[in-house]
């Protein structure tokens, strides 16, 4: 037996799940549907404001929405009210959507027929943040009820995110949520990063989000030509 | 070590996944270089990966057992987050993750440069 050595290898970990999430983002782009995922600890809210999203958008676009989730049905049962597309991933024991989950979920779907296409991760503050799903848009969701420092104890995920949404803000006096606090925590963590206020149950903040949402998925439209 | 398991039951779940990631591709390069003994794999991670290095090393010693990686260690070097400060003109190390600014001037940035590794960057091994 020989003198143990060192051999070079420089390979990313998370390479398999990065060449999936390409191709996924390639698909999309030339099936020209925007995607929006959404990750957010259990009980911010998520299901809630993606229910009230599908069912403002369907009037003006063809939208759709994959949820993941541990072990039930029930979100996509609560989605599909909206009268939108939905299909449940069930992740059973992984904590986290990767990106052939969403390769498999969409077999047989026709991408050119939506706009929009919504991916709701496991609600994780934690795991989501290293997996790429191919998305042109991550949302961090936080509800007012979660206090101001959750971008503090999870900069990861708000790093990887490309906007924040503080939902629930129907409950903020109630639970007396301070948003200047809140913002300065999200800008700590993520200098620049756009932040919006919504309540899924009032309405309120809900046409500055899809007015985003729109000139978003123009701005790419436009980069894509 | 299944104690910790309960404690975190999310966070070490998804340690699990990427420690079985890392030891598939130990083995698989052991096995192209015509099956030499893998004693230590080389980690790079990053503070802005998502995974923590105690919940992945007891993961790496459960995702091992029984496999031709059994015993071999896992040796992880920290990657400091390092940002780009527009007003230095220069990569700053940042103090904390919780503040992304520049530690000699204070302007904010969010240019990460370094900090999201997670990668086999070397194995030691013995033919």
């Amino acid at each position: 037996m020989t003198e143990p050595r060192l051999l070079e290898v420089r390979k990313n970990v998370l390479k398999q799940n990065d060449t999936v999430a390409r191709a996924l983002r390639d698909r999309f782009r030339s099936a020209g549907v925007f995607v929006v995922s959404l990750v957010s600890s259990p009980g911010s809210g998520k299901t809630s404001f993606l229910e009230m999203t599908l069912t403002l958008m369907r009037s003006s676009y063809r939208v759709a929405a994959l949820v993941g989730d541990l072990a039930t049905e029930n979100d996509a049962a609560r989605l599909a009210r909206s009268q939108a597309p939905v299909k449940q991933i069930i992740t059973g024991t992984v904590c986290h959507l990767e990106a052939a989950m969403v390769e498999k979920a969409l077999e047989g779907w026709d991408l050119e027929q939506l706009d929009f296409l919504f991916i709701e991760n496991v609600g994780n503050l934690v795991c989501p943040s290293s997996y790429d799903l191919g998305e042109d848009l991550r949302l961090v969701l936080i509800s007012v009820t979660e206090g101001e420092d959750k971008p503090l104890k999870y900069p990861t995920i708000f790093n990887s995110a490309d906007v924040a949404v503080v939902t629930k803000i129907d409950l903020a006096k109630a639970v007396e949520f301070d948003w200047e606090t809140s913002y300065r925590n999200i800008q700590a963590v993520r200098p620049g990063m756009e932040v919006l206020r919504a309540s899924a149950k009032t309405g309120e903040g809900m046409p500055t989000y899809l007015e985003l949402l729109e000139q978003r998925a123009q701005t790419r439209a436009k980069a894509s030509v | 070590m299944w104690l910790q398991l309960k404690l975190e039951e999310g966070q070490i779940l998804h340690e699990l996944s990427i420690a079985m990631s890392i030891i598939e591709m130990a083995e698989e390069e052991a096995e192209r270089r015509g099956g030499v003994r893998v004693n230590a794999i080389h980690l790079k991670l990053g503070d802005l990966s998502g995974v923590v290095e105690d919940a992945l090393q007891s993961s790496y010693e459960m995702a091992s057992y029984g496999s031709t990686l059994q015993g071999s260690r896992l040796l992880i070097e920290k990657v400091p987050v390092t940002v780009y400060c527009p007003r230095c003109c220069k990569q700053r190390q940042l103090e904390s993750i919780q503040n992304f600014s520049c530690p000699e001037c204070g302007v904010p940035t969010p240019e990460v440069i370094h900090g999201r590794e997670l990668e086999v960057f070397a194995l030691e091994i013995s033919e």
